[in-house]
């Protein structure tokens, strides 16, 4: 009874002081693929070489009134990496690089979130790759966000950043300018 | 010239077709363990891989006439005991189901994305199976096994031709290095 009336007395709180709302969840919209984890290597420092990964799942929350407490988190199948070209996966799933039978899931968990005021924000996690936890710092611009047109409401990132191979353990020599690979993620969440 | 095969021995090309093949199978397995574990910037990283594919696609063809050979001929007759035939025969079919396994799962490494199999500039074999979950890490992980299981029945195979010669001193190696009609041995004495 009494925990009735409390929870009633909060919702009511929450619905007329907005700044006292909950963060909101948002779940990455990947069953619909709008949200993407791409990367980009340099092939001999001639080209660009493009690729993601098809598989993940993640979540996240954000809320604007406080945006220094999003967080998110997001879990890939390292299998379902996708360079368009099926001897170049193989090879990429085997030992010389993300040895994906010994490590089949790369994970990346927020620590900070930090906004900067102009739609642009840092955000800094954990991510686990081939058995190696290692701190990134991602560069992350806020798209947009709003209701869609079937009755939900969605929230958009873009985020960069660049992650040295060697520092997860695959030190497969491509060439001097192809040490690095550029991240870019894009993420659709749809509220909860 | 003996061509064709009898009942007592191979022909030409009965046994030009057999040493090709064992040439080339050996030659591929040796060529498939080594190409895979060339580096980036080795000179033979890309033409390795092409070499072995477009010869293990002549090399289907090779078995595939050898078979077609064998159907249009009589086949010598087999030496040894009851068992030893038998078993002979068994191993000489596993020996060519383990071939054509072997060439189709490396062909459908290779195809898993659609892409076709050039063969020297001659002509392309295009991909038919394709796009199934996996398929390039399940075919290379068969192929390789497929190749491993060749490797050694073809080594029993050719130890059995060995003992044949200098155990039982029958004519079953002989006959597959000349190709003319030989007398058995126990017709001889």
């Amino acid at each position: 009874m009494l925990r009735k009336k409390l929870t009633a007395v909060l919702m009511t709180l929450m619905l007329t002081v907005p700044g006292l709302a909950l963060a909101e969840d948002y779940v990455i919209d990947t069953k619909g693929a709008h949200a993407f984890i791409q990367f980009r290597i340099q092939h001999l420092g001639y080209s660009w070489l493009y690729g993601r990964f098809n598989d993940f799942e993640g979540t996240f929350s954000y809320d604007e009134k406080k945006p220094e407490n999003a967080s998110i988190e997001v879990t890939i199948d390292m299998a379902s990496i996708d360079s368009n070209h099926a001897e170049r996966d193989k090879h990429l799933r085997g030992e010389d690089f993300f040895d994906v039978d010994k490590f089949p899931e790369a994970r990346f968990v927020s620590t900070a979130f930090e906004e900067h005021g102009d739609g642009t924000a840092t955000l800094t996690g954990d991510l686990t790759l081939k058995g190696v936890t290692r701190s990134v710092s991602i560069d992350v611009q806020h798209i947009g966000h709003g209701e869609d047109p079937w009755g939900g409401y969605r929230r958009g990132f873009q985020g960069t950043t660049t992650i040295t191979l060697k520092d997860f353990n695959i030190d497969y020599n491509l060439g001097p300018a192809s040490r690095t690979a550029e991240l870019e993620l894009s993420v659709e969440g749809i509220r909860q | 010239m003996q061509w064709r095969n009898s009942v007592d021995g191979y022909g030409v090309v009965a046994i030009a077709l057999h040493w090709l093949v064992a040439l080339v199978v050996v030659v591929l397995f040796g060529l498939g363990l080594w190409m895979v574990e060339l580096t980036y910037y080795d000179d033979w990283y890309r033409t390795a891989p092409d070499l072995h594919k477009a010869t293990g696609i002549l090399l289907f063809i090779a078995v595939a006439a050898r078979l077609v050979w064998r159907w249009l001929n009589p086949s010598p007759r087999p030496l040894g005991r009851p068992w030893e035939r038998r078993l002979a025969h068994g191993v000489h079919l596993l020996l060519y189901v383990l071939m054509f396994a072997t060439m189709i799962a490396g062909y459908l490494i290779s195809t898993a994305d659609g892409r076709a199999i050039e063969v020297f500039g001659l002509f392309a074999v295009p991909a038919t199976l394709r796009d199934l979950p996996n398929q390039e890490d399940i075919a290379g992980e068969v192929h390789l096994w497929l190749a491993w299981s060749l490797i050694v029945i073809a080594a029993l195979h050719a130890l059995a031709a060995l003992k044949h010669r200098f155990v039982d001193r029958d004519a079953t190696l002989e006959r597959m290095l000349r190709p003319r009609k030989i007398q058995t041995r126990s017709s001889d004495d």
